[in-house]
């Protein structure tokens, strides 16, 4: 939506209540439809977008509410002053419980949450400090000058105002620096984490922006509801949210707004109907809410949204005159003799296994060097333990003189080692260029405010430009808006390289990019690695098509079992009768 | 407090405890065989007991409809995939009603505690298998936060139906007969013998199961490696159904053995459930005997808070999960990769 599209939205919330023949009563729905709305765009983020989950939400929303209760009841603050506080309880006691659980794997947070909310429910309900089981009541109501937001149609354009601020605020911050690491969680983290993701923060900024957002809807709630109690903070209410997101579709903003609208609408229903029919009171609805949410993730997993419609691929545009981002000075081969990883020893047990047992080798800039050996030689080892992907058991690897002993996969990306992987690991749901973009992640440095109010663009128009410089260099310009699952495998690997290079790479680690490619592309992917070399990049390749690897390498690492059986220049390599033994299984 | 109180409240702990350790270890087995945190674990407990309870006084409980249509809506669900099979029949359909039929005619003749017992137990059990063919058969291949969400969505309805066949009173039931001891000063009611004796023989049983028998190896099997277990021949399905019906009938046992203790409502299971959940987490998700340890422990902790801060019983019981979470989250390092 352009600028004028959301000033027009916000004028149509101010006046669409007051249109003659709407009954109040739906008004009333529609500002409990966009208080739920906030809550489960919060879900977006962290459930569809982030892949993590929380049945802690509507706690959340209890921080919000009861922060705005108390303040503006015992000390009289104005409700427009307790925003910030209600949003900044919400997202300190996310960033708290997400120090302690996003560390582990995803369900944790999810039962975690589980846990918190119980003990929560009941901290509200027993202490004085929170009006116990009563709740607080009294809560002025919000107010501009002298108009006080009492009416239903009067708060209709507050709550619709603030759904409309989430939407923005969440949209901005996923199309962003910030948003793209969240983004690349699921593309899995051990390839966010190589191309300098802390991953770990990615996860902790979804659930303090999803509790933020929760925490904004517990404000509305409180001055429109005038009181707060513990119940709309419970465990139900929590999953209440999620089935929202889950019905609507997580992954997209719209989606959430329709789960939060099917969910009340239906709830508020079923809540009359049930009871009518089963002649007694009780929360029946809870028996059609659970068997819609197995259903749904049964029959449509990715909600409704995605039903209704069809995914565009948004043509994003590059301004390809910005500023170019700083370029890193590659070591010049003939100053240093050009050595820019040397590795020493290096092994890797699993258990009893030994994957890589006292290999060496050195890599210079300037020079591709092959890595060669039989299925299970240990190549792809060696790749992450070059890029602290995985932990050496013994040995040592220096890059650029210092040692990487003991760095994680973030710091070895900063110092400019860039990787493709054997097994591809893409956001699929990602445009290719933006997939790209966060092989550039680490010469962009705006966070997570500047995104929010777009103080961002000029720095991500610089990005963007590199990326698309990238994918133009590897050949795949045309396809930079497609959803990268769209393109073949091969391809898929390309757009691999076209990220590792956004990195401004030093050395670069390709794990079996011309797998998959047809003749004319393996050309085009060998000119490629020459113009790097010629560059000065230091090139490690692991390769199984033997052509493609004896033309280009300058030097061939032959590995077997873990170990290197042999080293030397392509012709002398191919002569040796260990490899051939090794490598073809017979001579000749 | 003195001593004697000190040791009531051990007691009390060391009942609840063993309760909350049966629950973790059904909790550890399906979460292990199937990938599924098993929330809904104390709705089987709160059918149990309020089934059992309406046993006792001589009444049908409502839960044998509900197992009923469960069974029939399993049947249709395998009617949907295509997975018909005589057996699938017999026990969707033709179990189910021979169970209607037993209960119909045993209610009002209150034929004895052990009977009562063994009915719950049919009654009550076999909805767990039905569940696992409905709700989570179809999903076997998705993430672990699916099959959370979706388990979160059968609590959420069983819930509900609770209410709808049980109604919203809260039921008790007379304790099993047993004789009470002394232990120097301290009284030791014949219920708890049943409690501790029960959940420390079920052990064993399980221990003997997973050792011994060819099921228990399979499921085992299916744990350590899914595909691997597949590909030798022993189905996720079959163990998935295996480990849900144990599940089930650990849960209504558990609901037989406190229902004598406590009045028991539709809704009383969660909380019970969710303590044996912190047990289980606590222990790891992944082996037996801290399960059980970390289910007393939680046990203990529940008697003794609820000694010194009633009202805030709940809130330590489960913030005390918050620092073993981060005690193992600084112990492993960075997150693992997702399945």
């Amino acid at each position: 939506m352009r600028r004028f599209g959301w000033v027009g939205a916000a004028a149509l919330a101010v006046a669409l209540p007051w249109l003659p023949f709407l009954p109040p009563f739906w008004i009333t729905l529609a500002n409990y439809i966009g208080i739920a709305s906030v809550v489960a765009i919060g879900l977006v983020v962290l459930t569809g977008v982030g892949g993590m989950t929380s049945f802690g939400q509507a706690s959340f929303m209890g921080f919000g509410a009861y922060t705005t209760a108390i303040l503006s009841t015992q000390w009289g603050i104005s409700p427009w002053l307790t925003l910030p506080a209600s949003l900044a309880v919400a997202g300190i006691a996310a960033w708290l419980i997400g120090q302690v659980t996003l560390r582990l794997s995803g369900h944790y947070l999810a039962v975690g949450t589980i846990a918190w909310s119980v003990a929560l429910y009941y901290t509200f309900a027993n202490l004085d400090f929170f009006g116990r089981n009563d709740g607080i009541s009294g809560i002025p109501p919000l107010a501009i000058g002298g108009f006080r937001f009492i009416d239903p149609r009067a708060t209709f354009a507050v709550v619709w105002i603030g759904v409309l601020a989430s939407v923005l605020a969440t949209r901005n911050l996923l199309d962003s620096r910030a948003g793209r690491a969240i983004r690349a969680l699921s593309g899995g983290s051990v390839a966010a984490a190589s191309f300098g993701v802390n991953t770990a923060r990615a996860r902790s900024l979804a659930f303090v922006h999803a509790a933020v957002l929760a925490g904004f809807a517990g404000w509305l709630y409180a001055h429109m509801q005038r009181s707060v109690n513990p119940t709309p903070f419970g465990l139900n209410a929590s999953i209440e949210y999620l089935l929202m997101a889950v019905v609507g579709g997580a992954a997209h903003i719209p989606g959430a707004i329709i789960g939060a609208a099917l969910v009340t609408v239906v709830n508020d229903q079923l809540q009359d109907l049930l009871p009518r029919l089963l002649g007694q009171s009780g929360n029946f609805e809870t028996i059609v809410f659970g068997i819609v949410l197995v259903a749904t993730l049964q029959a449509a997993p990715r909600g409704i949204w995605p039903l209704l419609a069809r995914a565009r691929p948004r043509h994003r545009d590059i301004q390809p005159d910005a500023p170019p981002l700083p370029h890193r000075a590659l070591p010049t081969p003939n100053l240093t003799g050009g050595e820019v990883l040397d590795v020493r020893g290096l092994s890797k047990n699993f258990g009893g296994l030994a994957a890589v047992s006292d290999l060496g080798f050195t890599l210079a800039s300037g020079e591709i060097v092959g890595l060669i050996g039989p299925n299970g030689a240990g190549k792809s080892t060696t790749f992450n333990l070059l890029t602290g992907v995985a932990e050496p058991s013994g040995g040592e690897i220096r890059f650029l003189g210092r040692s990487l002993a003991g760095l994680p996969a973030r710091a070895i990306a900063r110092l400019g080692i860039a990787r493709s992987f054997q097994h591809v690991k893409l956001v699929p749901a990602m445009p290719v260029i933006e997939n790209v973009a966060i092989g550039a992640h680490l010469r962009g440095h705006a966070g997570a405010i500047a995104a929010l109010l777009r103080l961002d663009r000029a720095e991500e128009a610089r990005l963007f430009a590199e990326s698309a410089r990238q994918l133009a260099r590897v050949g795949l310009a045309e396809h930079a808006d497609r959803p990268a699952t769209e393109l073949a495998l091969g391809q898929q690997r390309i757009v691999e390289i076209a990220r590792a290079l956004a990195l401004d790479p030093v050395a670069l680690l390709l794990d079996e990019p011309a797998a998959g490619l047809r003749h004319a592309e393996k050309q085009a992917l060998a000119t490629l690695l020459r113009q790097l070399r010629a560059d000065g990049v230091a090139v490690l390749l692991v390769e199984h098509d033997m052509d493609f690897v004896m033309t280009l390498a300058d030097r061939l690492v032959v590995m077997d079992f873990g170990t290197r059986l042999a080293e030397g220049r392509p012709h002398d390599v191919r002569e040796n009768p260990a490899v051939i033994e090794a490598y073809l299984g017979a001579p000749g | 407090m003195d001593s004697t109180i000190g040791l009531i409240l051990v007691q009390d702990g060391v009942i609840n405890g063993a309760i909350y350790a049966l629950l973790a270890l059904s909790l550890v087995l399906v979460f292990t065989v199937t990938r599924v945190i098993f929330i809904p674990q104390g709705e089987f407990v709160a059918y149990g007991a309020l089934t059992y309870a309406a046993l006792d006084n001589g009444q049908l409980p409502g839960s044998v409809w509900l197992l009923c249509g469960l069974g029939v809506a399993a049947a249709l669900a395998g009617l949907w995939r295509r997975q018909v099979s005589a057996r699938l029949l017999a026990l969707t359909l033709a179990l189910p009603a021979l169970v209607l039929a037993v209960a119909i005619w045993a209610a009002p003749r209150r034929l004895g505690v052990a009977f009562d017992a063994a009915l719950t137990l049919a009654i009550v059990a076999p909805m767990a298998p039905y569940l696992y063919r409905i709700g989570f058969q179809p999903l076997a291949e998705a993430s672990v936060l699916v099959l959370l969400i979706a388990a979160v969505g059968v609590h959420l309805a069983m819930v509900g139906l609770g209410l709808v066949f049980f109604g919203p009173e809260g039921w008790r039931a007379t304790a099993l007969p047993a004789p009470s001891l002394a232990l120097g000063d301290l009284p030791v009611p014949g219920q708890a013998l049943w409690i501790v004796g029960l959940a420390i023989a079920l052990m064993l049983a399980l221990f003997a199961f997973f050792e011994l028998t060819l099921f228990g190896r399979a499921l085992r099997a299916t744990a350590v490696n899914r595909l691997g277990a597949r590909l030798v021949g022993i189905g996720t399905a079959q163990s998935g159904l295996i480990a849900f019906a144990i599940a089930g009938a650990i849960g209504a046992l558990s609901g037989i053995l406190i229902a004598p203790l406590t009045t028991v409502y539709y809704d009383s299971g969660f909380l019970v459930g969710l303590k044996g959940f912190t047990a289980a987490i606590i222990g790891g998700m992944a082996a037996y005997p801290p399960a059980v340890l970390a289910a007393l422990a939680v046990g203990l902790l529940e008697s003794f808070a609820s000694f010194w801060a009633s009202a805030f019983k709940e809130v330590i019981v489960f913030t005390a999960i918050i620092p073993v979470l981060l005690w193992r989250s600084l112990r492993h390092g960075p997150a693992e990769e997702e399945e």
